[in-house]
């Protein structure tokens, strides 16, 4: 009567179970978030997220994000390749190290970050003198944004170049290319998927982040207010329909980063195959 | 050169001669680079957590700890991890079992919802079960006639835990079912054995590795999480806290020697954490 799938047994329990969990945990949330913001229409949506507060947390959001991914897609690449490629005293360490965004909870990563960039810490307190502040400014945000987005290129790098094959770096200095040009036209090409992916998984962590920005952030309206952060205003003001609209418009971008995610993965695979 | 050090299995530029090698210079550049950078941005965060922990002494870290507030956060948070960690365990293996073992259409999709809480803001997670299961929501007026409290209380709390943490587990056993195949279980079956017979003798031996790798990062998750328990908790003090939302309360206070000293005890987790997973990643590529 049905159709089986496969020889092993136990399909059905575990399709079942895994479609349940996932209706009411995630599907059926996810649904009354859209219904309600789609009582509002499409007007009432567009009024509530054009509003300037809103557009300049937007900025804020996507443009600290898309400015912590570049600083990690350059430096987790670096990285990457000292990591893989040389050897020296306490590397196996630091590689585990790098995964300390990742366990560090975000809470904890927030105030440490703001304590250490305002102007009586220890970072914060070499830029004072020169009327930098980095503590409560966008800089801030950029900051915490790269911290948390840190491990993401690293880590999508890193087995690219460890599988990559050196004669290919070989037969190009035989050729005649200087190291600085087997990197460019050789080595970079190569590792350009995984680049793309770690850069898109540090944008999409960073643009939804909340734990390691809000100490760090003024949260001064127009200026260093993140786009959580409203949501969460509205909800205290019981604006439940501007926060929804808000959060649907997050969720439109998350849905279409995790599409462009998983579309980058399939090419770094194929081309890896 | 004498400078050329034991060839390593994966380090094949070193046996190959210098032909392709950066100079020297460049090469330490490079690492230093590599290494002011990772210093400046994981470890001073890290020490200045515990620096500022200490900075009232020890007498008042421990005070910051045994605090009555404090105790029942770390009770939270060890409750909602105790009971989130558990299920998403279950799926896991539910899920990866359904997706590795057997061919159906629109697996992709169903592995694309599973990885849909990494792409979802922590803020908008808890928003949307404040919008199912708040006064406002679709299910507060049955909820409130019925007295039961799920949002700004204990279960609500569990249910944002629950989401943000329960891909990790399938996430890990996903590719290393695929990985492994369907062979030793169709043996298995072939010989006689019941599904569940199939399942614990051959199937968790093979991936009990990636299982606690799962587990750990799950439960490093749940432990942490802070954006999506922020919003559904009511924030009530003794009562609907979990430590890292302790640690807001008490920073906001200024009372940062206790913030940190609070938020050690996060990152000694953290720290805990990533041995275990050193651990384990070493353990899963012994032969």
């Amino acid at each position: 009567m049905l159709k089986r799938h496969g020889v092993l047994p136990g399909f059905s329990i575990t399709m079942g179970f895994t479609l349940l969990y996932l209706s009411l945990i995630v599907l059926v949330p996810l649904s009354a978030t859209f219904l309600k913001s789609a009582t509002l229409g499409w007007d009432g949506f567009w009024a509530v997220i054009t509003v300037p507060r809103v557009l300049a947390s937007y900025k804020l959001t996507f443009g600290a994000a898309l400015a912590g991914a570049l600083i990690n897609a350059l430096f987790g690449l670096l990285v990457a390749w000292v990591l893989v490629r040389y050897d020296f005293f306490g590397k196996k360490l630091i590689d585990a190290f790098v995964d300390l965004p990742f366990a560090l909870p975000t809470a904890v990563a927030g105030i440490a970050l703001a304590t250490l960039y305002s102007s009586k810490g220890w970072i914060g307190q070499l830029f004072a003198p020169l009327g930098i502040k980095i503590a409560y400014t966008p800089i801030g945000v950029i900051i915490a944004l790269t911290f948390i987005g840190l491990p993401f290129v690293v880590r999508t790098v890193q087995p690219v170049l460890e599988d990559f094959e050196t004669e290919l770096e070989e037969a190009a200095a035989s050729l005649g290319a200087n190291r600085w040009q087997t990197f460019q036209k050789i080595i970079l090409p190569t590792l350009l998927p995984a680049l793309l992916t770690g850069f898109a998984l540090a944008f999409a962590r960073a643009v939804g982040e909340y734990g390691s920005v809000i100490f760090i952030a003024g949260n001064i309206p127009m200026v260093s207010e993140i786009t959580p952060l409203l949501i969460i205003t509205k909800l205290e003001q019981y604006d439940y329909a501007g926060a929804t609209a808000l959060a649907v418009s997050m969720l439109i971008v998350s849905f279409g980063l995790l599409l462009a995610i998983n579309g980058l993965q399939r090419w770094s695979q194929a081309r890896r195959a | 050169m004498s400078s050329i050090a034991l060839p390593s299995p994966i380090d094949r530029t070193r046996t190959a001669g210098r032909i392709h090698r950066e100079p020297a210079l460049i090469r330490w550049l490079l690492i230093a680079l590599a290494l002011v950078f990772l210093f400046g941005f994981l470890f001073l965060p890290l020490a200045v957590v515990f620096s500022q922990a200490l900075s009232k002494g020890w007498a008042a870290y421990g005070a910051a700890l045994i605090e009555p507030n404090a105790l029942s956060a770390i009770w939270l948070t060890v409750l909602a991890a105790a009971t989130a960690v558990p299920l998403n365990l279950v799926f896991g293996i539910a899920a990866a079992w359904a997706i590795a073992k057997f061919e159906f259409s629109g697996k992709s999709l169903l592995m694309t919802l599973i990885d849909l809480p990494f792409s979802v803001s922590p803020v908008v997670s808890g928003l949307i079960y404040v919008l199912l299961f708040g006064l406002q929501g679709w299910l507060g007026p049955w909820l409130q006639a019925h007295d039961i409290k799920l949002i700004f209380a204990v279960p609500g709390i569990v249910l944002a835990t629950i989401f943000v943490t329960f891909p990790f587990v399938a996430r890990e056993l996903i590719p290393l079912m695929q990985a492994q195949g369907t062979e030793e279980e169709e043996a298995a079956i072939v010989l006689g054995a019941t599904g569940w017979q199939t399942f614990w003798r051959v199937t968790l031996p093979n991936v009990k590795w990636g299982l606690l790798y799962g587990v750990i990062l799950c439960n490093a998750r749940a432990m942490g999480e802070f954006g999506a328990v922020s919003v559904v908790s009511g924030h009530i003090r003794g009562m609907t806290n979990t430590v890292p939302l302790h640690v807001e309360i008490l920073y906001n206070e200024y009372n940062s020697a206790a913030a940190f000293a609070v938020a050690s005890v996060l990152a000694l987790l953290a720290l805990v954490t990533l041995a275990a997973k050193s651990f384990v990643e070493w353990r899963m590529q012994r032969p």
